[in-house]
């Protein structure tokens, strides 16, 4: 059963892959870059189990949480075009 | 079962590394390059976790795909963001370089013992054994791993805080300098 589950994972990475490598537009790459990640935390979890060490299930938690501000980071950057950082720190201190 | 599994999985993510690495020298919108490169880092992550270096994958994920794409994307911010193709003369050598490097590892990847080989110095030496045992009593510390790295390599540990802090005030500086002078354009 978990063996069916990590061929579905892979195959979803593989399609997140192949949508990051085509495009065409920018968003497509953000998206397949945030599904991306998403798979990663089901790949870990998924190969927890299917190798006997489900303790790494608290790994793949971590790894959502880095995924999920990356992509506000990102997308932030895409709108503001910066990060605030020289000296409009604190004027649009939204995250 | 299990170890057929494991072999697929690896040779399946390896693939997707020599893809992505394939498209990132490729493509010239660099936009797409950050993306693909953290990918290229979520990739290696799994690959590590496979190898049982959660740690490892841990630091790959966090610094690879999370800070090293944002920084990306903030320097495209201030620079543009498409690369200029390599004229045909400046390629050859830099194929070279490539190929040299890439034969010296593989022949460095010769001397190391096979995966999972059980007699290797870290299995057999007598040391392991002493500091498995030992290292409770003498520090003190339960996580062995903490107590080698902070006790016993504390020399070692100390050299790359000293790196690390000098990277962050060479970086202060850099920023310092930046705002300084913009504020002194307004004035």
């Amino acid at each position: 059963m978990f063996a069916a589950a990590m061929l579905a994972v892979a195959t979803t990475m593989a399609l997140a892959l192949a949508r990051a490598l085509l495009g065409p537009t920018v968003y497509d790459r953000i998206l397949a870059l945030n599904v991306f990640g998403t798979k990663t935390v089901l790949f870990i979890a998924v190969a927890g189990f299917l190798f006997g060490r489900p303790e790494f299930l608290d790994i793949g938690l971590v790894y959502a949480l880095i995924n999920f501000i990356g992509t506000v980071a990102v997308l932030k950057l895409m709108h503001y075009g910066e990060l605030g950082w020289i000296d409009g720190a604190g004027e649009h201190d939204d995250l | 079962m299990s170890a057929l599994a494991f072999d697929a999985l690896n040779v399946f993510l390896l693939a997707c590394l020599v893809v992505t690495g394939l498209a990132i020298a490729r493509l010239r919108g660099l936009f797409a390059v950050a993306m693909l490169s953290g990918i290229y880092s979520l990739l290696s992550a799994s690959v590590f976790v496979l190898l049982d270096a959660v740690d490892v994958a841990f630091t790959e994920a966090a610094v690879g795909a999370g800070m090293t794409t944002v920084l990306f994307l903030a320097t495209f911010g201030l620079t543009r963001s498409r690369e200029h193709a390599a004229p045909h003369q400046k390629r050859v050598p830099a194929l070279l370089v490539a190929v040299a490097c890439g034969g010296v590892l593989l022949v460095a990847l010769s001397d190391m013992p096979p995966f999972g080989a059980a007699d290797t110095p870290v299995q057999t030496d007598p040391i392991t054994e002493r500091y498995v045992e030992t290292t409770h009593e003498e520090v003190g510390i339960p996580n062995m791993v903490t107590t080698l790295l902070a006790s016993y390599r504390g020399f070692d540990t100390l050299g790359e805080v000293v790196v690390v802090f000098t990277a962050g005030i060479a970086v202060l500086m850099l920023l310092g300098r930046c705002s300084r002078e913009r504020a002194e354009d307004e004035s």
